[in-house]
């Protein structure tokens, strides 16, 4: 639905975007993650045909974002990351006059103004002018803009920042519900909302793709080892001395002592190794107490560090 | 054209929802509606005056002519306060959007940038020629006491179109310019002055350079319209003068988006 093939963009000098490379299939929805200023929404603005590539290709249903903006636009909801937004009018009023900028065949008007309305939960505030919106009811109405017209893609920019919890919840479902009836770009810095929301995800960081795959593709693609952390009650040198000898473990470190000789421990073992098993078998075997044994998930927010801090080590 | 209408919609309920066309209208008529009282009471005066003298001197009082005493200069000033006024009418067109990032709304919907820019200078010009419909009534009063030529007076409203399309239009391409809306009204009040007066250059120039000068200046144009003579070569000087406001306007709001400025 979406190629992107060596796009970069320069304002004067400097490349906001560099040789970035991807594609969307039909009906997915690809997070987009990478720090502030990463290039995320110049990204989303030549593929909304709002800003000209410098050098590379966009094309959206096979038709190029330079070539044929018209098409792409028609095909295109887009939210930027402020919401874009007339002050001075109605929400209905506000929706009526995008519907119309869109080509809206005026017979189904009211029924697709309806409809956005409807499911982006602005029911209750039809006559409210603009101005006068919260910053959630506004984000809500940039939503109900971007799919008024039913497009193909959706190109979300940040869409649930500055929302309540509730309403980020809200927010996501809605996002959710896209699947396979829209292809959805979302683009965020926030770490879960890739993971609960996105099928893939392109991680950019100063302007290039540094990770592209499914989220939990990458957890394991970066996980040279797996971290194991126990917690037992015993004498600490001979735990960890008899607890090094499991096949399988690398290291053994203390994370932290607690009371009644509780001791949490760190246990790295080579992928794959199942060593959860003979860990919990010597524990007992020694007669220590065994209060918690678990695998440490390496979480997004780790995976995207490593990605945006230490380059080098994800290359090799 | 659909399109178009739209962005005209919005553009003109944005213009009446808010103050700004409610002050400029009320502006605009009440400084007219000064210099006409001035000028029609100086006109009455003079009146006197000449009917007084012929008593003296025992003749005939000459006949007044209305149009070169009253509507003739009320044009003329109208033409001065549409200067003032009209850009505060322009200078949101281009720079709010920008200001606000709407501009990325428009530019992201399935509408050309051409028709944008008409919807836009159309709702500016419908604003500007309901004030000038509005300051018909004080041509009422000419008709209520006296007789004018309807044909000089149509004409004089003709030149008021043409030199108003005019400054909107130029106030428009220098929306499009800027994100601040001050700094396009005054850049576009100091342009349409140095089109004033540019015809004043031809006096120390030669004369080629001159003329051409003085075929430039907007004011040029307007003198015949204010006589009642309705020349093709100034309707067509107006229309090309907009024209290529419009089509500059054009020009910078395509070259923004490659310098991707905001």
């Amino acid at each position: 639905m979406i190629e992107v093939e060596n796009l970069t963009r320069y304002f004067g000098n400097i490349a906001a975007i560099e040789d970035v490379t991807f594609t969307v299939e039909n009906g997915e929805i690809l997070g987009f993650l990478g720090p502030n200023a990463a290039g995320k929404t110049t990204t989303m603005r030549i593929l909304t045909c709002f800003l000209p590539a410098s050098k590379g290709t966009a094309r959206v249903a096979n038709f190029d974002v330079f070539q044929n903006p018209l098409e792409v636009k028609k095909r295109i909801g887009y939210l930027p990351e402020n919401p874009p937004l007339y002050a001075e009018m109605t929400v209905y009023s506000f929706l009526d006059f995008i519907a119309k900028i869109k080509g809206i065949d005026p017979r189904d008007r009211k029924q697709k103004i309806n409809t956005a309305i409807e499911k982006a939960g602005l029911d209750d505030r039809i006559n409210t002018i603009v101005k006068h919106l919260s910053k959630g009811y506004k984000q809500r109405l940039g939503i109900a803009q971007a799919i008024i017209h039913e497009p193909e893609v959706l190109i979300l920019d940040e869409p649930t920042i500055g929302l309540d919890p509730k309403q980020i919840i809200e927010v996501r479902e809605l996002i959710k519900g896209f699947e396979g009836k829209h292809t959805v770009i979302l683009s965020t810095h926030i770490l879960p909302e890739v993971s609960m929301t996105c099928q893939r995800v392109v991680i950019i960081d100063r302007g290039r793709v540094v990770a592209e795959d499914k989220p939990e593709n990458l957890m394991a693609k970066l996980k040279g080892s797996e971290q194991i952390t126990v917690v037992v009650g015993g004498p600490e040198s001979q735990v960890i001395e008899s607890l090094s000898k499991v096949q399988g473990v690398s290291q053994v470190t203390v994370i932290q002592k607690g009371a009644d000789n509780k001791i949490a421990y760190s246990v790295d073992s080579s992928l794959h190794a199942e060593v959860t098993k003979e860990l919990a078998k010597t524990i007992v075997k020694n007669g220590w107490d065994l209060y918690e044994l678990k695998k440490a998930e390496m979480s997004l927010e780790e995976i995207f560090l490593r990605l945006t801090t230490q380059e080098e080590e994800v290359y090799n | 054209m659909r399109k178009i209408w739209a962005i005209f919609e919005r553009e003109i309920k944005s213009y009446f929802v808010s103050p700004i066309a409610y002050v400029v209208i009320a502006l605009f008529l009440a400084v007219s509606a000064i210099f006409f009282y001035l000028i029609l009471s100086s006109f009455v005066q003079r009146c006197f005056e000449v009917d007084m003298y012929a008593q003296q001197w025992r003749q005939m009082s000459p006949p007044m002519n209305l149009h070169e005493w009253v509507t003739r200069p009320f044009f003329g000033n109208v033409a001065t306060i549409a200067l003032m006024i009209l850009p505060l009418i322009t200078m949101k067109l281009y720079a709010e959007e920008k200001k606000t990032g709407t501009i990325e709304l428009i530019q992201t919907s399935p509408i050309t940038n051409i028709q944008t820019l008409i919807g836009k200078y159309a709702a500016a010009v419908v604003l500007y020629i309901l004030m000038l419909v509005l300051t018909f009534f004080y041509m009422l009063f000419l008709f209520a006491f006296g007789n004018p030529e309807i044909g000089q007076i149509f004409s004089g409203y003709l030149g008021m179109f043409l030199i108003g399309g005019s400054y909107l239009a130029i106030g428009l391409l220098f929306s499009t310019f800027t994100d601040n809306q001050i700094v396009a009204a005054v850049t576009t009040i100091a342009v349409i002055l140095i089109f004033w007066v540019i015809g004043w250059l031809s006096n120390f120039v030669d004369l080629g350079l001159g003329n051409m000068l003085n075929q430039l200046s907007l004011i040029e144009h307007l003198d015949d319209f204010e006589k009642g003579v309705i020349d093709t070569k100034n309707i067509v000087f107006y229309l090309s003068f907009i024209f290529m406001s419009l089509f500059f306007s054009y020009i910078s709001i395509e070259s923004a988006r490659w310098r991707g400025s905001r």
